[in-house]
């Protein structure tokens, strides 16, 4: 029995693999082999991307078409032998064998809902080990790990999880923020879909340390194949003792639910989330409380990131020095980055802290796709500042990145080539900021409205001067008047584009500071 | 526009399977929506009904979300990312394309109710920008001339 791999990762549908897959299957009906719908590598140029299990590892071919199977089976695809389109053992390919894939361990490798794969692959080592301790110990192991949350705000896990533990009362609550609405963000459906289990999981070692019987993961609408294969994997938890009642006879319980989201970008706030799930509008509510003591139905909650959750498995497996022992300074264990927008070799590369930009971009990313110099990289979603090439030296680390006034946040990183404008983007900032404001405060609803209409007037050369200190201003009362990060960071992408690239809003390049 | 009276079954059948449900309102516009196509505004004094809501709560909540739609969508629906990793490649001249191409502008169905045209901030696809969705299905770098393929390839399995 031979058994090829090709991905039921929704980026790699989108370039053809399901096509890939049944015409694989109808030109080998009377052979003996198995395809396995795996998650992706993350390789994304190379999909859709067929892995053959040899004796010399997994050999991949890529990317593929339909019309490229005959070919490839005349040449031995079977046996993993030559072919134009071959590209060796997929995992000695420096950008996968670079990498430190931690969280990522399994994503490509297993049948992702395939509970004995998962098993087979050190899956539930970590939820063994949480069986047998206390909550204090867990949570310790995940503040020893120095995990901080990997949604953006990178607040140190084991801390949020500690005030949990201590909040007295009946019923508690984990909820997986899966609604990743960055731009250039998609490692948390890459988990989803490619390794759900270890979310599963992390979720249920969340609910051991805190003492929370009941999980629910809020997906983004847009994430139709995250959703298709958390329920199959939670169904197969449930089957075998993993999720319910009486975990693995251990007489603990964990229930686990998904509830879709409706695409508004603000219910990625986590009190914005909350109230969402409780069937409201997604307004952001007031902290303090915290979730942590007052979330979900007025209940203490974990609001944890995807990532975030889906790292804790290893560090319960391997211990919460294991996991710090990767990264720099105060940003410990590794970071999935996604590279994202006009560059040449797209995809997840998870890999601990320290990397420079420069590094990831030209080294791994190969540069942009178009050929054109790379002129601007958004780093950190819409809210995350615009890097220029005089600041690409700056380590992947969280500090490193608040220095120079930008930050990592959820590690999507969005290139674009020296065709961009970048008061366009900046315009583009401040219309997402009107399209998705909650509406609760006044300079992030009103302030971006009048944002769009101030940048437009200095790009078309109305009381320039004026116009460009009024832009200011605004975002100065944006970032100290609103009350939550989406009025309070949009001055971050407006800012750097002014600041760093003050030419494209007709203005002189001595006015750079 | 259909009448409520053929639809009403099927919503109170919705709300009846979400009754004990814990924040089951988004579930139920799901529900509704999956369903039908569109939350019927005739709706929403049942979906208030059963929740002990007001209406205008129930249209609060349903006004807030972009994804629900109160009016019933064609055949298709396209959605056009326009966000920025897809910006970076291109995707206004996609999103022009589209519209003209559609001959509608966003929140619109052509008049053979054959296509609605919807923007997305984000599809998680953007490593393979720029990205559009036709109903549940993802594309990824889609130049127009791939967009007319597979417009092309829609009108032709109809
Ligand atoms: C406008 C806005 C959008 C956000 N979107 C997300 C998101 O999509 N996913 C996420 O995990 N966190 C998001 N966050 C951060 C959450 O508020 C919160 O910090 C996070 O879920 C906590 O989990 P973590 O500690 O594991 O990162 C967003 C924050 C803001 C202000
Ligand atoms: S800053 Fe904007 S999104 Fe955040 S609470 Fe205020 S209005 Fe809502
Ligand atoms: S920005 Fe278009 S898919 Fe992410």
């Amino acid at each position: 029995m031979t058994r090829l791999f090709i991905s039921r990762d929704s980026t790699a549908l989108s370039l053809g693999a399901e096509q890939v897959a049944q015409t694989i299957q109808a030109q080998t009906k009377d052979k003996h082999i198995e395809v396995v719908r795996n998650g992706s590598r993350g390789l994304y140029w190379l999909e859709p991307l067929i892995e053959v299990e040899t004796s010399q590892g997994r050999i991949a071919y890529g990317p593929v078409q339909p019309e490229d199977v005959a070919s490839l089976l005349e040449n031995g695809l079977l046996e993993g032998k030559q072919h134009p389109l071959c590209l060796g053992n997929i995992e000695e390919l420096p950008y996968f064998k670079n990498q430190n894939r931690l969280t990522f361990a399994r994503v490509g490798l297993t049948d992702p809902v395939n509970l004995d794969d998962y098993i087979a692959h050190d899956g539930y080592q970590g939820l063994k080990n949480a069986l047998t301790m206390q909550p204090t110990d867990i949570v310790k192991h995940v503040t020893d790990s120095g995990l901080r949350g990997r949604g953006g705000a990178a607040f140190p896990t084991g801390i949020k999880w500690n005030t949990v533990l201590n909040a007295p009362a009946e019923q508690k609550y984990i909820v997986c923020n899966a609604d990743e609405g960055d731009s250039g963000t998609f490692s948390d459906r890459m988990i989803m879909e490619g390794d759900p289990f270890v979310l599963i999981e992390g979720m249920t070692i969340a609910g051991l340390a805190v003492g929370a019987t009941q999980g629910y993961i809020y997906l983004r609408i847009e994430y139709p194949h995250a959703k298709v294969a958390l329920n199959q994997a939670i169904a197969a938890a449930y089957q075998n003792g993993y999720l319910g009642e009486n975990i693995q006879g251990s007489g603990k319980t964990f229930h686990l639910e998904v509830r879709m989201g409706a695409g508004a970008y603000i219910c990625g706030e986590e009190t914005s989330l909350l109230e969402s799930l409780e069937g409201k509008r997604g307004l952001v509510r007031f902290k303090p409380p915290l979730p942590a003591i007052v979330g979900l139905f007025g209940k203490p909650t974990v609001v944890n990131n995807v990532i975030s959750l889906a790292s804790v498995p290893v560090i319960l497996d391997k211990g919460g020095e294991y996991y710090r022992d990767y990264g720099m300074g105060r940003s410990r264990g590794t970071l999935p980055l996604q590279l994202a927008g006009n560059i040449k070799h797209p995809g997840l590369f998870e890999v601990a802290f320290g990397m420079t930009l420069r590094e990831l971009l030209y080294d791994y990313g190969g540069g942009s796709a178009s050929g054109r110099p790379i002129r601007a990289v958004q780093v950190g979603g819409p809210l995350g500042a615009y890097l220029h090439e005089g600041q690409f030296d700056t380590p992947l680390d969280y500090e490193a990145f608040a220095a120079i006034s930008a930050v990592l946040g959820h590690g999507g990183i969005v290139v674009h080539d020296d065709t961009v404008n970048m008061a366009d983007m900046a315009r583009y900032a401040m219309e997402f900021c009107v399209e998705e404001s909650c509406g609760k405060c006044t300079p992030c609803r009103i302030g971006s409205t009048r944002g769009v209409e101030v940048i437009d007037r200095i790009v078309s050369d109305v009381q320039k001067d004026k116009n460009t200190v009024l832009l200011r201003d605004l975002c100065d009362t944006m970032v100290f008047g609103s009350l939550c990060a989406m009025g309070g960071m949009t001055p971050y992408p407006v800012l750097s584009a002014l600041n760093h690239f003050p030419e494209d809003f007709g203005l002189q390049k001595a006015a750079k500071v | 526009m259909q009448d409520y009276q053929s639809q009403k079954p099927i919503v109170l059948d919705i709300l009846d399977a979400h009754r004990t449900m814990p924040g089951n309102l988004l579930p139920i516009l799901h529900g509704i929506q999956d369903t039908l196509g569109y939350i019927p505004p005739a709706a929403v004094e049942d979906i208030a009904k059963a929740l002990y809501l007001s209406k205008a709560e129930v249209h609060g909540v349903i006004s807030f979300y972009h994804y629900f739609r109160t009016t019933p969508p064609g055949k298709h629906t396209i959605r056009i990312c326009r966000a920025e990793s897809c910006q970076a490649m291109n995707s206004k001249a996609l999103e022009n394309h589209a519209k003209q191409t559609l001959g509608v502008d966003f929140h619109e169905t052509t008049s053979d109710e054959h296509f609605s045209l919807e923007p997305v901030y984000c599809l998680g696809n953007c490593a393979c920008s720029p990205s559009i969705t036709i109903d549940d299905e993802v594309h990824g770098r889609v130049t127009p001339e791939k967009f007319d393929q597979l417009l092309a390839a829609c009108k032709g399995a109809k």
